[in-house]
């Protein structure tokens, strides 16, 4: 019977370190992070999908960490909020977050945060979103584009001003830097 | 004990004096990087050295007891350390500052959801099977769900003047009625605690708002010493109301603890925080409006009716900014409690206002529609010159300056007829209202402690992410002169001194005050060491100055100066009404076909005395303006008919303003001074931004499509058969 | 969540030879594990399929195009050939879920997404699609996600997926692996099944089948074609109702009305005595909304759905006056021009 089924070894690529992890099955990867690799700043706010706090990146993109396995990640690389910056070196996008006070509870942000870088890269590479007026070309970036793509980030403190304020000065800046 | 300061008379300011410069300016918040790397920690994320997990266990009937717990489908699942319940278990979280236990019902089940017992497992994953595995027994009684129809109600009527001769004699009337559905705070960080023991000690990690109440409750609950209880929460995930008193998840924490003699960490699930955690009552309102041709209020009447379980102290103040806002002499109400079985209701931010500011508002909006004066005239032309029931002037108010220069800036002279502007599938609407939020203190203390160049603020007020740890350093920054990053502030620990806590907009004043005492008196102990008076003392990056006489701080504080600040309310909150004011301004979009209402530009204009940080007031306006909007279109707690259960349980079906309903949002802060209010001439602003958000959304729908919405929210399909009434 | 085994497919043979009716096939997982963890679902064993090679392609198959079963949602929108020829299957895509939720959901495991009706999550109701046999809470309950169309005495649930009511558009065929290692394939008709007596039985599917891939037939061209949505939030919530559309009109008349609906129905939802009524017309809105009448002349509402009937005749009048050019197109609408 399944009723005690053995932990599975899995390892993972977690922010360029491999980690190598003995888990019940039923482990998601954010309790992975969170419990089994102490990695606490990926949060937990709905465990079903329904608010973006739980957002990592696998292998490059964006993902609900609570609705998938740690043992279906074997050999993934996994970024989470720990590996885009520090608070001695935060990433752009953080300190943007900062300035622009697109936080203010805090629970939401890393996933806010995470988000936002995915997005840009989203944006470069001309993903089309349910605003785009024209499938056909590249999305322009604006506010209405970068609110659709960021609806998946619930925030209750409701910092969404704030919050895309600090996307759109990391992408004006990486706009102006690569003309 | 900390000699507290009675606020009796007008404060002098000296925040206008001092010139270190940081008061008031919009700074970054000082934990912020810690926030978005993702190193701040929350309660459930500090394990405890040999922790398990608890799962809360949901009552599944509405009413009746408990009779046995079969254990038996956790025979045989690896890792289960017990099935823990005991007398001591709470039924709800306790009301705001009840500061004693919560109702601890033993077999009692009051309603659908109540927690019944914990399940303990090595691991998370182990408990939540067991938890689901279980099964409860019990003998139900017939329970009353419905507030519209069930027996057991009470009353507490109101008036003043004779409300139904000015309704006789007024030459336009507005009789409404308006309904709001249960809503919650839903905090982004679901409930958590974690609990250990020390001998007689229990230590919990948890998220809470109001720390030296919730040691009280949870001492109360397990009936130990406070003395014997230690709560941390230096970060909180949101809390809106919901973290104000202790809940079942703490006391189950503590309770399993002190059985298992293991640290044990219980989290809520989402769906159980909608189960367990006070609602905000759905209310049914009804609205009376008697006024002259020219607008000028004879009388206001608000009569409300919300729900509670039976033996809860707490109902929602519906009409709360009705007794305040607007002039009239005859006045009217009647708040009526339905007692009900379903999850109870608390305080959910700015409760009162936040619902009761809805049918106000509205019903404003339909006066002036009826006496055909403009909305934000016929506001102008019923500001009271006092309290209107109290008699008592108000302390400081720029409610006329919010109108009018947010209509200015709006454009709102720009506003069309009522369903005359449309672009493409899209009617466009601009609508308005006015805001007010009663502000209070309550007592709170602080310890400051400079030494050298360098101080440290310690209080166990909460940062719930109003801004705390920003304002408290800036507010010890400013007085003791020194730059922010040379300022430590410690909160969420009731080893510190007690503060009021975050809730009912108080923490800034109260504890902000509570810091601005402690540090004065470091202040006094600098003049005196630089042998002058007080006021003749000047303080700046690290330097004291008197006259010619100039010393660094280093030398004056080499030996640590601690000092305590206490302060509590007095006779200037009876003598003086004082309130934040607003006005907001709403531009939408109603399409014609489908029936969805998108805010497309939102204006708010506040006063609300002196400003602490520009930027964190901000953010907390616009918080406030993004829930109006949420009560106004979205949000909407779906019942089960029969069990009274809350079945939109969840964030997908509980729906919060996502990213793509909030437009940039702007914010203006008039400048203002209440002497009155406490030493910093600051308001509370934590929940002003909501009074009121919510109708100038609905306001705006009515201009845009001419669909008026007196039921809550405004969802699309209340909005097509709006359309197909009238034709569109 | 309870205990279940772990296996991680290495091929197609490998996984068919796990399956049965106690395993569940594990692509995204998105509402799988959703429904794992409140134990709605209770599957023994897991069988991940993400590791076997070749079903993540969007390949040319015919005129039309052949989308493997783990080609995950956002790559399946953002595929020029979709976006191009197919747009509203793009626009389905992207007015469903999240950013995060289509880039870890499949083509596959979309098609097979439970119902979002809170009685078929709430555990301690009965609910005929997860126990069989215990009655539908649902009826006498809160409705307001529950369908219209299709519904059973047993079962009132609605079909959440939004890319399904584009693929039913298009009509896609689901190409299937039998436990022989045959292949077959079905019409979005053929695949699901109405609640009837059974409304736990959901497809036509056998529990050791896979689905291994969606075909599209060639494109419509020219064609306009639409997807509407219309949810209580302006993004990441469910349909209240959808509509997809696929027209072609010429000469002043529509000679074609490919229209599928989401939100009202037990599944993604198609009416060819609709569709028929179009054909052959002049566009007017008198002529939409007598399409609309009948799409729901066999509806049976509850208190807290009633509202679903204006509000898809409205959507459907709307959709169609763009897709004829009676009215200016709106974001949603798309024009695809003939193949070269």
């Amino acid at each position: 019977m399944a009723e005690r089924n053995p932990p599975q070894s899995v390892t993972l690529n977690v922010n360029g370190t491999s980690e190598t992890l003995e888990v019940d099955t039923r482990v998601t990867l954010l309790d992975a992070l969170r419990d089994h690799l102490n990695l606490t700043g990926t949060k937990k706010g709905c465990d079903h999908g329904q608010c973006g706090a739980c957002t990592v990146m696998v292998n490059g993109r964006r993902i609900n960490s609570c609705l998938t396995l740690a043992v279906m990640h074997e050999g993934d690389e996994i970024t989470t909020i720990e590996g885009i910056g520090t608070p001695e070196a935060p990433s752009d996008m953080q300190r943007a977050f900062v300035t622009c006070d697109g936080f203010q509870c805090g629970y939401c942000t890393p996933g806010q945060v995470m988000s936002g870088t995915a997005v840009l890269e989203e944006f470069r590479q001309g993903w089309p979103s349910h605003v785009s007026k024209d499938l056909t070309g590249n999305a322009d970036f604006n506010d209405e584009e970068l609110a659709e793509r960021m609806s998946g980030n619930l925030c209750r403190c409701s910092a969404y001003p704030g919050i895309r304020q600090a996307i759109t000065s990391v992408a004006t800046k990486t706009k102006e830097a690569a003309e | 004990m900390t000699d507290m300061f009675r606020m009796d008379k007008p404060q002098p300011r000296l925040f206008d004096e001092t010139v270190q410069g940081v008061i008031g300016k919009p700074l970054d918040r000082p934990e912020g990087l810690l926030k978005v790397t993702g190193r701040a920690p929350y309660a459930a994320e500090v394990p405890e050295a040999n922790m398990v997990h608890g799962v809360l266990v949901r009552s599944t009937i509405t009413r009746g007891r408990l009779t046995g717990i079969d254990k038996s489908a956790l025979e045989g699942l690896s890792g289960i350390l017990g099935v823990i319940r005991s007398p001591e278990f709470v039924r709800n979280s306790a009301q705001g500052m009840a500061n004693e236990a919560p109702i601890q019902p033993e077999d009692h089940v009051a309603y659908f959801g109540q927690p019944m017992a914990l399940v303990v497992a090595e691991t998370f994953e182990a408990a939540r099977d067991g938890a689901h595995r279980l099964r409860l027994s019990y003998e139900t009684e017939h329970a009353e769900i419905d507030p519209t129809t069930t027996s057991e109600i009470d009353t507490k009527p109101d008036s003043f003047g004779d409300l139904d001769s000015a309704m006789a004699q007024a030459d336009v009337t507005i009789d409404q009625k308006y309904s709001t559905p249960g809503q919650v705070s839903a905090a982004m960080e679901p409930h958590a605690s974690i609990a250990w023991w020390e001998g007689d000690n229990v230590t919990l990690r948890g998220s809470y708002q109001m720390l030296r109440f919730n040691r009280n409750e949870l001492a109360d609950s397990l009936g130990i010493d406070p003395e014997n209880v230690r709560i941390l929460s230096p970060y909180v995930g949101g809390g809106f109301g919901s973290k104000l008193g202790i809940g079942s998840e703490a006391v189950a924490a503590a309770i399993a603890a002190r059985e298992l003699g293991r640290p044990v960490r219980v989290v809520m699930s989402r769906q159980h925080v909608f189960d367990m955690v006070l609602r905000r009552s759905e209310t049914h309102q009804r609205l009376r409006l008697a006024a002259k041709a020219d607008g000028t209020l004879l009388g206001i009447g608000h009569e409300d009716r919300v729900s509670n379980l039976p033996g809860e102290e707490f109902s929602e103040p519906t009409a709360m900014a009705t007794h305040f806002m607007y002039g009239g002499e005859n006045r009217l109400y009647n708040h009526e409690i339905a007692r009900i079985h379903r999850t109870p209701s608390g305080s959910v931010r700015a409760p009162g206002e936040a619902v009761g500011m809805l049918a106000l508002e509205s019903a404003m909006d339909e006066l002036a529609e009826v006496a055909g004066i403009d909305p934000v005239e016929l506001r102008l032309r019923n500001l009271p010159e006092k309290h209107p029931e109290k008699g008592v002037p108000f302390s400081s108010r720029r409610f006329e300056d919010c109108l009018r220069e947010g209509a200015k800036e709006f454009g709102w002279e720009n506003r069309t007829p009522t369903a005359s502007r449309r672009e493409g599938d899209w009617f466009i609407g601009c609508g308005m209202s006015g805001a007010g939020r009663a502000n209070m203190l309550v007592p709170s203390e602080a310890r400051v402690t400079l030494e050298g160049d360098r101080a440290i603020v310690e209080t166990d007020m909460t940062d719930i992410g109003t801004g705390s740890y920003a304002i408290l350093t800036q507010i010890a920054a400013e007085l003791l002169g020194l730059p922010m990053d040379r300022v430590e502030t410690r909160l969420g620990d009731t080893r510190f001194p007690g503060a009021s806590g975050s809730g009912g907009s108080v923490g800034a004043g109260s504890s902000g005050s509570s810091v601005f005492l402690a540090a004065k008196k470091i202040r006094a102990r600098l003049a005196e060491a630089m042998g002058c008076a007080e006021e003749d003392l000047t303080l700046q990056d690290g330097i004291a100055r008197s006259g010619n006489i100039q010393k660094p701080l280093s030398e004056l504080a080499a030996t640590a100066m601690t000092e305590e600040g206490g302060i509590k309310p007095g006779a200037m909150g009876k003598e003086f009404f004082q309130a934040g004011f607003g006005a907001h301004f709403v531009e939408i979009g109603v399409n014609a076909i489908t029936g969805e209402a998108r805010v497309r530009r939102m204006l708010g204009v506040f006063s609300a005395g002196r400003i602490l940080n520009e930027k964190t007031a901000t953010s907390q306006c616009i918080g406030g303006m993004v829930w109006g909007l949420g009560a106004a279109l979205t949000e909407e707690l779906q019942h089960d008919p029969r069990t009274g259960g809350i079945v939109s349980r969840d964030l997908a079906n509980y729906h919060v303003a996502s990213h793509a309903d909030v437009p940039m949002i702007d914010v203006r802060l008039l400048p203002e001074r209440d002497d009155q209010a406490n030493p910093m001439q600051a308001k509370g602003i934590g929940e002003l931004g909501i009074s009121g958000a919510g109708a100038a959304v609905t306001n705006a729908i009515y201009n845009a499509c001419g669909v008026r919405i007196r039921d809550f929210p405004a969802t699309p399909d209340k909005i097509i058969a709006g359309l197909e009434a009238l034709g569109r | 969540m309870r205990p279940f085994d772990y296996h991680r497919a290495t091929d197609l043979d490998d996984a068919s030879g796990h399956l049965n009716a106690s395993t569940q096939i594990i692509a995204g997982g998105t509402n799988l594990l959703d429904l794992m963890k409140l134990q709605v679902m209770t599957p023994q064993q897991l069988v991940d399929i993400n590791r076997i090679d070749g079903l993540d392609r969007i390949e040319p198959e015919g005129e039309g195009l052949r989308i493997g079963a783990l080609v995950p949602n956002s790559d399946l929108a953002g595929d020029e050939r979709i976006r191009r020829n197919y747009p509203v299957l793009s626009r389905a895509l992207l007015a469903g879920a999240s950013g995060q939720l289509r880039n870890k959901a499949t083509t596959g495991g979309n098609l097979l997404q439970r119902t979002r009706c809170p009685y078929f999550y709430e555990t301690a109701m009965p609910c005929n699609k997860r126990d069989p046999g215990t009655g539908c809470a649902a009826r006498g309950g809160a409705t307001r996600m529950n369908a219209v169309l299709g519904v059973s005495e047993h079962c009132i649930a609605a079909h959440p997926s939004d890319m399904a009511v584009g693929m039913r558009v298009l009509g896609a065929e689901v190409e299937i692996r039998r436990a022989d290692g045959s292949h077959t394939r079905k019409t979005l008709d053929e695949l699901y099944s109405l609640p009837g007596e059974r409304p736990d039985i959901e497809t036509t599917l056998s529990p050791d089948d896979i689905i291994t891939a969606v075909i599209l037939p060639a494109p419509v061209a020219p064609s306009v074609q639409s997807y509407r949505k219309v949810r209580d939030r302006a993004s990441y919530a469910f349909a209240l109702v959808s509509v997809a559309a696929v027209v072609q009109v010429e000469g002043g008349k529509i000679t074609r009305a490919d229209l599928a609906f989401g939100g009202i129905a037990s599944r993604p939802w198609r009416d060819p005595a609709v569709e028929a009524m179009l054909v052959g017309e002049t566009p007017s809105i008198d002529l939409f909304r007598a399409a609309g009448k009948r799409l729901v002349a066999a509806a049976e509402t509850q208190p807290g759905n009633a509202f679903k009937l204006p509000m898809v005749r409205r959507t459907l009048a709307g959709v169609l006056a763009e897709a004829t050019g009676l009215s200016e197109p709106t974001t949603g609408t798309d024009n695809v021009g003939e193949i070269a």
